[in-house]
C-alpha cells in the first residue's frame, strides 16, 4: 500500500460550468483529503456543489483546474486529465456507486441485476459467490424477484449490493435515501454503516438527510462551493 | 435457497433481456425484418426455380429449335408447350432441305391435330394429337419413358400412345381400344407414358403417317423438331433456317430468353418492393434501438461507472439489434418455406406463363444467405444506436432526466 493514508487527495479543485456567458464555479477553490476507512457526509444547501464534489472525487467528471489524486495516481492536475476509458479503469478497479435512484434492469432478477457488472469487468480476487454479501444486505429471500416487486428500501439495498461485487475501495451515495421514508432511510444508513465498520469500506455519502448525516463518522458542509 | 456457483449474466443475457422489455415494440420490429426476409426468400426462391423448371420444359422437348409454317401465331413454341391451336401446314419436302445443313444432327417431322371432344370433361374439351415419326421421334426425346408398353410396332400402324394424363382421363391401358372423336377408325393402344410434368401428359400421340390419313393431310406437316450439333453457333444456323421458303423458325432458347426476359421485368418490380420492405426495416430496427437507447440513457451510465467500457456498451447495443435482426430473419426464412406454396400459388395465377414443375426453389444456401444479409443489415443499422450509447458519458447519462 501506498505511504499517505489517503486514497483520494484533491488541492484547490474547481469545476466551473458554462451557461452562455456566465460561468458557475460549482466547486470553487476546494481541498479535501479522504482516507482508506473513513464514512464522511457532505451536507449543504441545494446548489452547494454537494453533487458536482462527489462525482469529482469518484471519477466520474474531470474537474477544471486543481490537482486530484486517486490511489496515488495523478487523476487531473493544471486542466490537464485522464481520458474517459482511462478514468473507467480507475472507476472500476476503486468506485462503487449509487443513486437516489435505484437505476436497476426492470427485466433481470435481483441476483442477476447483481451480477451486472461482472458482464463486463471482474476484479481480481472478486468472488462470484454472492450469497455473503446477500445475505449482508438481507436479499437473500428476494434474489429471485424482479425490482417492481421490491420495496424503495430492498430496491437500493440491491444498488448497493451490485456496486459492491467488485470489492471497490470507495462507495460513493449520492442522496441515497432521496426517495425513502425514514424508516428505510435508517435502514440503509446501518447498511452504510456496518460495510464501514466491519469491512473498512471507505463510504463518502451526500445528503439533505441530518439523521443519515449523522450517522457517518465525518460531516463536511459545504456552501457555495467550498467548505463552509 | 442457493446461488448456483455458474449462475453468470452475460452481455447476451442483458441484451436478450432489454428487448424483453418493450415486448410490443420488439415484436413488432421483429415482425418487420421477418417480412422483409420473406419476401426476399420467397424472391430469389422463385428466381432459381422459374428458370430450373423452364430449363426443365424445355430440356424435355428434346429439340433446340422448331420449324413452324410461316404465318404460324409468334408464340409457336410456346403453343408447342402448351398444346397447340391455330396451327398451318407446310409441305413435307421441307424435311429434306433441312438435313442437308451440315449443323444438323437429326430432325423429327411433326403433325399435330386439335379436336373438339365433346364428352371430354364436364362441357367438352380439347384432345391434342401428335403425329410423330416412329424412327426419329423417340430418339429427339429421350425423357419420355413408359408405364406401360412401348412405341408403335410400323410406321403406318393403327396404335396410339397416350400421355399420362390422357390415359388416366379416358381410363385406357395397353391392349384397349381407342376411338378419335368423329372419327370411325379403331385404334390400339400400345403405350401409356409416364407422367413427364409438360404438355406431353395430355398429348395421344400416333404414328405420322397414321394421322396424316386419318385427317386428309398426306405429306403435310406442323412442325420440324431439329437437333443440332453441339458446336452449332445457333444465332449463324438460325440465320441459314430463315432462308428456307415458307416456314419460319423458332429457337427455344430465344423463347427461354423471351420468358426470361418478362419474367425479370416483374422481378424487377418485386426487388425494388423487397428493397423498400428491407429500407423500411431497417429504419424500424434503427428507430427501436435507438429509442431503447435514449430511454435507458441513466442505465447505461451507470453500467459505465460500473466499470463498462465504451466498446462494451457498443457491444450491448449491438448485440440486441444483431439478436432482433436474427430472430426477425429466422421467422421470416420460416414464413418462406411454410408459405411457398401459397406463394407459388399466386405467381401462377399472375405470371403470363409459368412451366410446370415448381416454381419456387428454396434450400439450405439461400436461406443461410438471407439471414446471413439480414444480419448483416442489421450489424449495419446497429452501429448508429451503438455508437450513440458508447459515446455517453456516465454523468451526462445519470443525469440527463433529472429536472
Ligand atoms: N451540468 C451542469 N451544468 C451547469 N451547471 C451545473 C451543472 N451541474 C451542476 N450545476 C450547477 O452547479 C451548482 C452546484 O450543483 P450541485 O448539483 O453540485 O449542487 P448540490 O449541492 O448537489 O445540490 P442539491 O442538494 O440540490 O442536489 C449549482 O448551481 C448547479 O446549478
Ligand atoms: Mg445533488
Amino acid at each position: 500500500m501506498k505511504a499517505t493514508p489517503a486514497i483520494i487527495e484533491a488541492e484547490n479543485i474547481k469545476k466551473i460550468y458554462k451557461r452562455g456567458a456566465e460561468e458557475i464555479a460549482a466547486i470553487n477553490g476546494l481541498s479535501v483529503a479522504v482516507n482508506r476507512g473513513d464514512f464522511i457526509a457532505f451536507v449543504g444547501p441545494s446548489g452547494s456543489g454537494k453533487t458536482t464534489l462527489l462525482n469529482l472525487l469518484g471519477c466520474l467528471d474531470n474537474p477544471t483546474s486543481g490537482k486530484l489524486t486517486v490511489n496515488g495516481r495523478t487523476v487531473h492536475q493544471d486542466g490537464r486529465g485522464l481520458s474517459e476509458s482511462q478514468l473507467t479503469r480507475i472507476r472500476r478497479e476503486l468506485f462503487g456507486y449509487i443513486f437516489q435512484k435505484f437505476y436497476l434492469i426492470p427485466t433481470l432478477t435481483v441476483l442477476e441485476n447483481i451480477l451486472v457488472p461482472f458482464a463486463f469487468f471482474r476484479k481480481e480476487g472478486a468472488s462470484q459467490d454472492v450469497l455473503p454479501l446477500l445475505k449482508k444486505l438481507g436479499l437473500e429471500n428476494r434474489m429471485n424477484h424482479l425490482p417492481g416487486q421490491l420495496s424503495g428500501g430492498e430496491m437500493q439495498r440491491v444498488a448497493i449490493a451490485r456496486a459492491l461485487v467488485n470489492r471497490p475501495e470507495v462507495l460513493l451515495a449520492d442522496e441515497p435515501t432521496g426517495n425513502l421514508d425514514s424508516e428505510r432511510s435508517r435502514e440503509i444508513g446501518k447498511v452504510l454503516r456496518q460495510l464501514n465498520e466491519e469491512e473498512g469500506l471507505t463510504v463518502l455519502l451526500v445528503t439533505h438527510n441530518l439523521e443519515l448525516a449523522a450517522m457517518a463518522r465525518l460531516t463536511i458542509s459545504l456552501r457555495d462551493g467550498r467548505i463552509a | 435457497m442457493k446461488v448456483k456457483n455458474s449462475q453468470k449474466v452475460g452481455l447476451f443475457h442483458i441484451a436478450w433481456k432489454n428487448l424483453a422489455r418493450k415486448k410490443a415494440r420488439s415484436l413488432l420490429t421483429l415482425v418487420g425484418i421477418a417480412l422483409a426476409t420473406w419476401v426476399l426468400i420467397s424472391l430469389f426462391g422463385f428466381n432459381s426455380g422459374y428458370k430450373n423448371s423452364l430449363d426443365r420444359d424445355i430440356d424435355n422437348l428434346g429439340f433446340q429449335m422448331l420449324v413452324v409454317a410461316k404465318g404460324c401465331p409468334y408464340e409457336a413454341a410456346t403453343l408447342m408447350l402448351k398444346g397447340g391451336t391455330g396451327l398451318k401446314y407446310m409441305n413435307e419436302d421441307v424435311v429434306k432441305l433441312i438435313v442437308r445443313e451440315p449443323e444438323v444432327e437429326s430432325v423429327t417431322p411433326m403433325l399435330m391435330q386439335v379436336v373438339f371432344d365433346p364428352n371430354k370433361g364436364q362441357s367438352g374439351g380439347l384432345t391434342a394429337f401428335l403425329g410423330v415419326d416412329p424412327a426419329s421421334f423417340p430418339k429427339l426425346k429421350p425423357g419420355l419413358s413408359f408405364k406401360q408398353g412401348g412405341w408403335f410396332t410400323d410406321p403406318a400402324a393403327l396404335e396410339v400412345v397416350m400421355g399420362y394424363e390422357a390415359a388416366e382421363l379416358e381410363q385406357r391401358e395397353v391392349g384397349d381400344l381407342y376411338l378419335i372423336p368423329e372419327k370411325e377408325i379403331e385404334l390400339k393402344v400400345v403405350g401409356v407414358l409416364e407422367r413427364s410434368g409438360t404438355q406431353d401428359d395430355g398429348t395421344i400421340f400416333l404414328p405420322l403417317q397414321t394421322l396424316q390419313k386419318i385427317f386428309g393431310q398426306e405429306g403435310q406437316l406442323t412442325s420440324v423438331g431439329i437437333k443440332v450439333r453441339k458446336e452449332t453457333n445457333l444465332a449463324e444456323f438460325e440465320e441459314k433456317m430463315f432462308k428456307l421458303p415458307d416456314v419460319q423458325v423458332v429457337s427455344l432458347t430465344q423463347v427461354k430468353t423471351t420468358i426470361m426476359t418478362l419474367v425479370s421485368t416483374a422481378r424487377i418490380l418485386v426487388l425494388s418492393i423487397a428493397l423498400i420492405a428491407i429500407l423500411i426495416s431497417i429504419m424500424g430496427v434503427i428507430n427501436t434501438v435507438l429509442m431503447s437507447v435514449m430511454e435507458r440513457q441513466k442505465e447505461i451510465g451507470i453500467l459505465k461507472a460500473m466499470g463498462a467500457l465504451a466498446g462494451d456498451v457498443f457491444k450491448l447495443v449491438w448485440l440486441e439489434t444483431s439478436l432482433l435482426c436474427l430472430l426477425g430473419g429466422l421467422l421470416g426464412a420460416a414464413l418462406a418455406v411454410g408459405t411457398s406454396k401459397l406463394t407459388e400459388y399466386l405467381i401462377r395465377r399472375l405470371l403470363p406463363f409459368a412451366p410446370s414443375g415448381g416454381l419456387i426453389s428454396i434450400n439450405a444456401g439461400l436461406i443461410l444467405t438471407a439471414i446471413g444479409a439480414v444480419v448483416l443489415l442489421g450489424l449495419v443499422s446497429g452501429i448508429y444506436p451503438a455508437l450513440r450509447a458508447a459515446r455517453m458519458r456516465p454523468l451526462e447519462a445519470i443525469r440527463s432526466d433529472e429536472e
